[in-house]
């Protein structure tokens, strides 16, 4: 598969605005050039061809409810030249660009910040743009997040997770500002320290999607947005009022308390936030504030 | 059709800071987006943001090193707006909660960086930009702002006056991603595009996928100009097998470069003697390039940057997303080893011509952020000079459209003060591209009121995604990596003429097999192929003005380096490039830099580090 585009004749194309020796000179050179580019492209023709064996097997759920062929689920299986340091994403892309270009998945950033790409990769949840080739076992199964509902191909509906993350009141909320628009409130390095990770969050999906209890409970807040409340709940810049607030909604019948401590989110974040550990961290201090009266 | 006050296209940083300024100033506002907003690509931005928050420090110190950075081709009072409200700006984002890293009596931290004369860059961590645009996103919840997100804006819907001055801009139209719907957009005060950069025009790119430059291509075929389209900054620290961007942040806090033989070539060699690593961004890439070039790099291709010396606590402290980075996309340790860096694109510092309040010459539309060009960053950016540019324009635009009365402008849109057409013969043909044809109204009869303006928008994007999914023909895929290859071969950090006409001349070639361009999926749910290959025709349109402006450009000046040319002209180009489309045709002008600042003029001196 090449990039290049076949070229147009020279005469239609060039317009003589200059005396023809000059103008010779750069024809000649750009000949020369793209005879050079043309000889570079068939060798890496020979050389992916020449590494054939090197190619990697993936097997790609697809599905579209709009059309007809692909409105049974299915596997495609792709096999695509494999290159040093090739992602899942990478490996996707290129089966997209070379042989498929309806194959559909969510992908920006490539470097593990924007959360589009979290996957189902041989039965855990990653990014795929994070997640080495090389590192899995062959053929690679790439399925769309579980206990979520598929658009299309690996494409599923985040409005589930986007509401649950709104339910937690997702932003700083605080009774008192310094006097001053110039003047910040102060935050020890310690207590930023503490909401560091928490802070880490992109949205991904992937520790909702790990969660059995989440899976049974539709209504249960789960690791995301629990650990955007733990976020905020622990900012001492929010003041001790603001933290009770915070207690009271992730203390609620579908909140910290569904949580049976299985660790699922925690393996599968892409960020490495102990999600599990803030949950129960929130439970303790619920508990704190319930007992007052000891 | 849905209707609001102010309508935002595009959710990154600035996108959400002109809502919530637009909704603060009492406007009905709404967000457009083809991705979520906390997928936007500000989320990437790792090293900081510039504030004159000390005593020590001044706005006027800023506003002097932005200018001199920019090598005079900023305008004065673009810049210095960008210094006098940044502070305010910083510390209204820390009210918002935003986890800035701290000093040990707990303010905000603040570290040196490229070009600065004072540490005045405040930071999270190496993740600022995920932090910023994840707390502003917070406050458009808490304020129950509107979001279309994954809805990809088409067009504008503007009325059809020949001069683009008497145009008013209505509304726009975009296609729902997940169900196919085509709908208009109707803003009653104002459309604010902040669609960010643009770095898909080449190949080896810090940028994301999406940044496909859609607002800048949009607003062109609608007659606003793109301006200063040639400066594009190349990032000094990038991961060379993938364009990962490794902060500036490094160098700030003492991270060290070196060339195959072990040498600090930036002292070593003379680049840069007083600041070293710390001179700006396009002298930095320059030097590697060169250490490259003249055989000292490693593996023929990159150098080396180095922190290990600044010892794992600090690392884990200030840097430690770089660590993950070059671990997840280099398999390099930071903590052991130097890691690989190369230049890489990173920044557009042109775009669409606005001034210093947002404003386009078309009624009705503005532009804040990466995509637009006031021009605060000039010929090239200093690094923290980003985010500020963010949160401020993206305010400023904001408060207008809603109506906020704010003064008269300095800076000049359109052609409408001192300007000066080209004298410049392109060799090739540019500017024909099939597809959806001039933006404005109807192309015939003049429609003025909103409706039939969107309407006839509408109409026409319809029409247009008919056409692509009901034919047979190329796949988008192989035009836009042909654009990219030679962008990336020839539109680089060093230019040449002959390989810039080469370039236009492959463009071409890319406009002449887009004519052809189908799309192969048939499906109306989340079709990625549609959506990709409408962005091409964005990318073919600002690269081939990229490389009118950058052959035109006879000088060397900022990240604009000419074989040819290797000094800065100030006699004949104290002045900003400019490209309108007129009926197809590219048409390239200039107008003067405003160096008069408030209290100052900007004499252009010569740049050292």
């Amino acid at each position: 598969m090449s990039t290049q585009i076949p070229k147009q004749t020279e005469e239609s194309t060039e317009t003589e605005t200059e005396p023809a020796s000059k103008g010779d000179e750069r024809r000649a050179e750009k000949r020369r050039r793209a005879a050079e580019r043309r000889e570079q492209r068939q060798e890496e023709e020979a050389e992916k061809a020449a590494a054939d064996e090197s190619t990697v097997e993936l097997k790609v759920f697809r599905y579209d409810p709009q059309v007809e062929g692909k409105q049974e689920p299915r596997f495609d299986t792709f096999h695509v030249p494999f290159t040093k340091g090739m992602t899942v994403l990478d490996a996707l892309m290129y089966a997209r660009d070379t042989y498929d270009s309806s194959l559909t998945f969510r992908h920006s950033c490539r470097q593990a910040v924007c959360g589009s790409d979290a996957m189902f990769v041989n039965g855990g949840q990653k990014l795929a743009c994070k997640t080495q080739i090389s590192d899995l076992e062959e053929p690679v199964r790439v399925e769309p997040l579980p206990h979520a509902e598929v658009t299309k191909d690996l494409v599923v509906d985040m409005e589930h997770f986007y509401d649950q993350m709104e339910a937690v009141e997702p932003y700083f909320q605080t009774n008192e500002y310094p006097d001053g628009e110039l003047e910040e409130q102060r935050q020890d390095r310690e207590n930023r320290e503490k909401i560091k990770m928490s802070t880490r969050c992109i949205w991904c999906g992937a520790c909702m999607s790990s969660c059995n209890i989440a899976a049974g409970d539709n209504e249960y807040l789960g690791p995301a947005a629990i650990n955007k409340a733990y976020r905020f709940a622990m900012d001492e810049r929010e003041g001790e009022e603001m933290k009770q607030k915070r207690l009271e909604i992730i203390e609620q019948e579908h909140g910290v308390w569904r949580c049976q401590t299985q660790f699922s989110c925690t393996e599968v974040c892409p960020k490495d936030i102990p999600l599990t550990e803030h949950i129960q961290e929130l439970k303790r201090e619920a508990v704190k504030n319930n007992l007052k009266f000891w | 059709m849905y209707e609001h006050d102010v309508v935002v296209v595009g959710a990154g940083g600035a996108g959400l800071r002109a809502a919530i300024a637009a909704q603060e100033a009492g406007a009905d506002v709404a967000m457009v987006s083809k991705l979520h907003p906390v997928r936007s690509h500000t989320g990437a931005a790792e090293g900081g943001i510039n504030a004159a928050l000390r005593d020590a420090d001044s706005w006027e110190d800023h506003a002097y090193d932005t200018m001199k950075g920019s090598d005079y081709l900023g305008d004065a009072p673009a810049v210095e707006a960008l210094c006098q409200e940044s502070p305010e700006e910083v510390i209204r984002l820390e009210h918002w909660g935003m986890p800035f890293s701290r000093e040990d009596d707990g303010r905000v931290s603040q570290r040196p960086f490229g070009g600065l004369s004072f540490p005045r860059t405040t930071y999270a961590g190496a993740e600022t930009g995920h932090q910023m645009l994840h707390t502003m996103y917070e406050q458009v919840v808490k304020r129950g702002i509107t979001v279309y997100d994954e809805w990809h804006v088409m067009d504008l819907a503007v009325t059809d006056e020949d001069d683009p001055a008497e145009r008013t801009c209505h509304g726009v139209v975009a296609y729902d991603i997940q169900s196919g719907e085509i709908s208009g957009f109707q803003a009653n005060d104002g459309v604010i595009l902040a669609t960010g950069g643009m770095g898909q025009v080449f190949d080896h790119t810090t940028n994301a996928v999406a940044n496909t430059g859609d607002g800048v291509a949009m607003a062109y075929r609608a007659g606003v100009p793109m301006e200063d389209m040639e400066f594009i900054q190349f990032h000094p620290t990038t991961l060379p097998s993938t364009g990962v961007l490794i902060s500036e942040g490094v160098r700030g806090e003492g991270g060290i470069l070196y060339n195959s033989e072990g040498e600090r070539f930036m002292f070593e060699h003379g680049y840069a003697n007083n600041a070293g690593e710390l001179a700006s961004r396009d002298v930095v890439s320059r030097a590697e390039l060169t250490e490259v070039n003249e055989g000292r790099g490693i593996e023929d291709e990159y150098v080396h940057l180095d922190m290990r010396h600044l010892g794992e606590e600090r690392i884990l402290d200030r840097l430690e997303n770089i660590l993950h980075l070059a671990e997840d996309f280099e398999g390099a340790d930071g903590l052991t080893e130097p890691m690989p860096v190369k230049p890489g694109q990173h920044y557009a510092m042109g775009g669409i011509e606005t001034n210093e309040f947002g404003e386009t010459v078309i009624d009705g539309l503005y532009a804040a952020g990466e995509c637009a060009c006031a021009s605060v960053h000039g010929a090239n950016r200093l690094g923290g000079n980003a985010l500020p540019e963010l949160i401020v324009f993206g305010k400023r635009a904001g408060r207008h459209a809603a109506g906020e009365e704010m003064g008269e402008a300095e800076i000049e849109t359109g052609r409408s003060g001192d300007w000066q057409p080209a004298d410049y013969e392109f060799g090739v043909e540019v500017g024909e591209t099939g597809g959806s044809g001039p933006a404005a109204a109807d192309g015939g009869a003049v429609a003025t009121d909103a409706d039939s303006v969107l309407g006839a928008a509408v109409d026409r994007a319809q029409e247009r995604v008919e056409e692509l999914l009901s034919r047979k023909g190329r796949n988008h895929a192989e035009i836009r990596s042909a654009v990219q290859e030679t962008m990336t071969a020839n539109v680089n950090v060093f230019r040449e003429e002959g390989r810039l006409e080469e370039t236009l001349e492959d463009l071409r070639e890319a406009r002449e097999a887009y004519k052809d361009v189908a799309v192969s999926d048939p499906s109306r749910t989340f079709n990625t192929d549609l959506i990709h290959t409408i962005e091409t025709r964005n990318i073919l349109d600002i690269a081939e003005a990229l490389t009118m402006g950058a052959l035109a450009r006879e000088e060397f000046r900022g990240a604009h380096w000419r074989k040819e040319h290797q000094e800065r002209k100030d006699e004949d180009w104290l002045k900003h490039t400019l490209i309108s489309w007129n009926d197809g045709e590219p048409e390239l002008w200039y107008k003067p830099v405003v160096l008069e600042g408030e209290n100052k003029t900007y004499e252009p001196k010569s740049r050292s580090y």
